[in-house]
């Protein structure tokens, strides 16, 4: 049996027919045409498909779609602004720290999730915080120093 | 070819059209000689570029992009010689019904071989430009110049906009190959660290790749698996998963496969086939070594190299050394599962996947499902990764069976555990190396013999009057091909450790015996590069348990030397590394901040294989096929790497994607040597750590 799941996606109220066993990735991906999170591994070991559910980040490719209901969830298009790309999204433009791209979508928003809770992260806190995010191209320094410029730049915004 | 430029221009609706013929030797490759027939294209084009009314410059380019950004470092080449803002070039890639025939993306070649095609086709629009201009003005030709997207009249106001030129134009030019091309070191646009071109699609999630395409009414596919490689279908019974409703399920030969509306029916309904497959005995790793030299052909020996006598140099050796390393089979593991979707419409095959051979796959399809080859497109988005894993059209294949079979578009996207499974693999290898010195150090005999892995990079730069090298094919019992750089790494692995064991017995620095044993002057230079920004002639260990390594050498056109320091702790013996230093050169450089992204990378991948990745299979089977089984590089093995580039302006440009991983498995492994006293040789190195006696 499908179920209705109501939920808020990006900050639009939605409801949505899951078909049983949908994942929350699924969902997005399928129901919603949100497919900046990525299918990497599904056994939530590369981090591709993170996306925030109340600002925390999960693995949406083993988060079944029934256990977001009534929360709030952001994907990486929601980070955009009317046109304006979000810091982090900009950081990552700046220091190149992509190849292919694919992982980009997840190393954004578990980025996202990290700087929400550790404003000024060094890099340290930052390997450890995404060491559940795969680059296969091995971009990893550059999305180190992305973050940290990304953080830097939010400082300076909030002293501004 | 009159019917053809009608064609051109009905699609593109008037311009001016740059079609560049190959006659070298070069174009067998992407010139079309080898091409399948019936294509769209011309037989003799090897690239062409459009300038339409709007001013927009399309270039196509039958190449693909897999995140080594050449989307943006051939888009450079073009607006260099075409004098154009970058904006205004856009690349059509990997598309068999609109780009010449390519080869396919591989082999470091698309900067060496595309790149110069493009600017050929660029500076002969250029010219034409000029030309029209001149006529407009009814001024001389040498009085015009071209820059930023208009011709300028020198001496005056007057510009006219390469959009204005040509408005209007149905004009054709065929241009020979040879053409004078702007040198590197008066580049503007070309040696620039531009932006990935299209990055802003990727972080915001916009970016399309195979694996996120819909169309309309499209079903999603899934394959029955066998339970072992190499097994083939006894009987079968499809009857449970059609009784679902909306379930196509198709059996043709060894195939069985799936399609239903939603991801999740078409897995239940794959899961309800009734397989029996017949299976048979397999070697696994653990035998692997004795069972591919068990297995070595004699007499189909390849890249074979034979130089002075091997007798001699044995016996003018005052030392003499023989050792065998070996290497286990990796993954590709791209974070982007093979991935297609295929549509039937009016006779005609239509597929997006994601390949290196967007040419190669189409015969494939053609063969596979027995339709013309001008009856088969095959489309490339920009792919999640390849390195050499996405030759094969597998993914392609299948989708485009279900699709016939149900009537409908199907998209089919591999599990993570297939790609392990069904892709193939970098082969495994044994490599037995004899050689001998003189009492001064220097090389007088070198054997070297390569089983199952490969002939690439096989060949030495150091100087040895006598030399047996051979490759020795075998019969792989896993599925191999291609990966980053070929056998290159395993040879670099073998040739460089032994080098390390020969400075060891000579009693000389590591780095003062190659440079003693080497004349080629772009491998010493990179070596001395590494050397002086490691400080590698003033190293001294911090503590007894850290070690320091270095490797180089020299394949597919660039240079790459490694100087590294790693630490093994006592107690566990696991292996940090502290230090990576990569001196690179690969003549002129077209991006450095792209390169150098490159060879960061290459480094971090490069220290899987290195270090701890390998296939464990037995009878047939893979043990670890998933990410929490197979270990890839993660943030938390990121050293500090520190990469020199050496930019040869004087020199054409190689490829920069493949030749820095291969010095880096030897660099670590004499780092660990030089830590611990243990001389390990066999790849990965240390998957639990170092222990004496392992």
């Amino acid at each position: 049996m499908s179920q209705l799941i109501e939920f808020s996606v990006n900050g639009v109220h939605r409801r949505i027919l899951a078909p049983p066993g949908r994942t929350l990735l699924n969902v997005l991906r399928e129901n919603l045409d949100l497919t900046g999170a990525k299918l990497g591994c599904g056994e939530g070991q590369c981090g591709s498909c993170t996306v925030l559910v109340d600002g925390r980040p999960v693995r949406s490719c083993i988060t079944p779609a029934a256990s977001v209901a009534g929360r709030r969830v952001t994907t990486i298009e929601g980070l955009e602004q009317n046109g304006r790309l979000d810091l982090l999204q900009e950081s990552f433009l700046k220091a190149g720290a992509l190849q292919c791209g694919f992982c980009t979508s997840g190393m954004i928003m578990a980025a996202a999730a990290l700087l929400r809770q550790t404003p000024n992260p060094d890099e340290a806190q930052i390997a450890k915080q995404m060491q559940g995010n795969i680059c296969r191209c091995g971009t990893y320094p550059r999305i180190v120093e992305a973050v940290r410029l990304a953080s830097s730049l939010r400082k300076g915004v909030s002293n501004a | 070819m009159p019917e053809t430029r009608r064609g051109f221009f009905k699609t593109l609706g008037g311009g001016i059209l740059v079609l560049l013929v190959e006659e070298s030797v070069d174009a067998q490759e992407t010139g079309a000689r080898q091409r399948g027939s019936g294509g769209a294209m011309p037989q003799e084009i090897s690239a062409w570029l459009h300038i339409g009314a709007e001013g927009r410059v399309t270039v196509y380019t039958g190449k693909t992009e897999v995140g080594q950004d050449i989307r943006t470092s051939l888009a450079q080449a073009v607006a260099e010689e075409l004098h154009t803002p970058l904006g205004t070039i856009h690349l059509v890639m990997g598309d068999t019904d609109l780009t010449p025939y390519d080869m396919g993306t591989f082999g470091s070649r698309s900067t060496p071989f595309m790149a110069p095609q493009l600017r050929k086709a660029a500076a002969a629009a250029r010219e034409i430009l000029i030309g029209l201009a001149a006529e407009r003005w009814g001024a001389e030709r040498s009085t015009l110049a071209a820059a930023e997207g208009r011709i300028r009249r020198s001496g005056s106001d007057q510009t006219l906009a390469y959009a204005e030129l040509a408005k209007g134009q149905k004009l054709t030019q065929t241009i020979p190959a040879e053409t004078a091309l702007t040198p590197a070191a008066q580049w503007k646009v070309s040696g620039v660290s531009i932006p990935k071109v299209n990055g802003r699609d990727f972080v915001t999630g916009r970016h399309k790749y195979v694996s996120d395409m819909k169309l309309p009414g499209m079903l999603h596919g899934k394959v029955v698996r066998a339970p072992a490689w190499n097994a083939t279908l006894a009987e079968v019974d499809l009857k449970p998963a059609q009784a679902l409703p909306g379930v196509t399920a198709l059996h043709e030969g060894d195939f069985v496969g799936v399609a239903a509306a939603t991801p999740e029916e078409a897995a239940e309904a794959a899961r309800l086939v009734r397989a029996q497959w017949n299976t048979s005995p397999q070697p696994s790793s653990r035998g692997i070594f004795t069972y591919l030299k068990s297995k070595a052909t004699e007499g189909r020996s390849e890249g074979g190299t034979r130089r002075g006598s091997m007798e001699a140099g044995m016996a003018a050796a005052a030392q003499k050394l023989k050792q065998t390393y070996m290497l286990q089979y990796i993954a590709h593991a791209p974070l982007e599962p093979r991935a297609a979707l295929a549509e039937w419409k009016d006779g005609k095959l239509t597929v997006w996947t994601g390949t290196q051979r967007p040419f190669g796959v189409r015969s494939e399809l053609s063969s596979a499902l027995g339709v013309p080859e001008d009856r088969v497109r095959v489309i490339v988005p920009d792919t999640g990764s390849g390195y050499g894993g996405k030759h094969s059209g597998d993914a392609a294949v299948e989708a485009a069976r279900l699709a016939k079979a149900a009537g409908r578009p199907v998209k089919l996207v591999w599990t993570r555990e297939e790609e392990f499974l069904w892709a193939y693999f970098r082969p495994a290898g044994v490599i037995e190396v004899s050689s001998g010195i003189s009492a001064d150090g220097r090389l007088t005999a070198w054997e070297f013999h390569n089983y199952n892995s490969g002939g690439a990079g096989i060949q030495t730069l150091y100087d040895v009057p006598n030399q047996l090298i051979q490759y020795h094919p075998v019969q792989s019992p896993l599925r191999q091909g291609s990966y980053r750089a070929l056998a290159a790494p395993a040879n670099f692995f073998a040739r460089e450790t032994h080098m390390d064991e020969l400075a060891l017995a000579a009693r000389l620095d590591p780095l003062e015996f190659r440079l003693r044993n080497l004349t080629d002057p772009r491998l010493r230079a990179v070596f001395e590069a590494a050397a002086a920004r490691f400080g590698w002639n003033n190293r001294k260990k911090p503590a007894p348990h850290h070690g320091y390594g270095l490797a180089g050498g020299f394949e597919k056109g660039s240079y790459v030397a490694n100087c590294v320091e790693v630490s093994v702790s006592p107690q566990s013996g696991a292996v940090a590394i502290r230090k990576v230093v990569v001196a690179f050169e690969c003549g002129a450089v077209v991006n450095p901040d792209h390169l150098k992204n490159q060879v960061q990378g290459m480094i971090m991948m490069g220290i899987g294989g290195a270090l701890f990745e390998a296939v464990e299979f037995e009878n047939g089977r893979m043990l670890n096929p998933r990410f929490s089984r197979y270990r890839v590089p993660r943030f938390s093995d990121v050293p500090p790497i520190d990469v020199v580039l050496l930019d040869r302006k004087d020199l054409p440009s190689a490829g920069g994607g493949e030749t820095p991983i291969c010095a880096l498995a030897p660099a670590l492994g004499s780092a660990i040597f030089d830590a611990t006293g243990i001389r390990l040789r066999s790849l990965p190195l240390a998957p639990r750590g170092v222990r004496a006696g392992a």
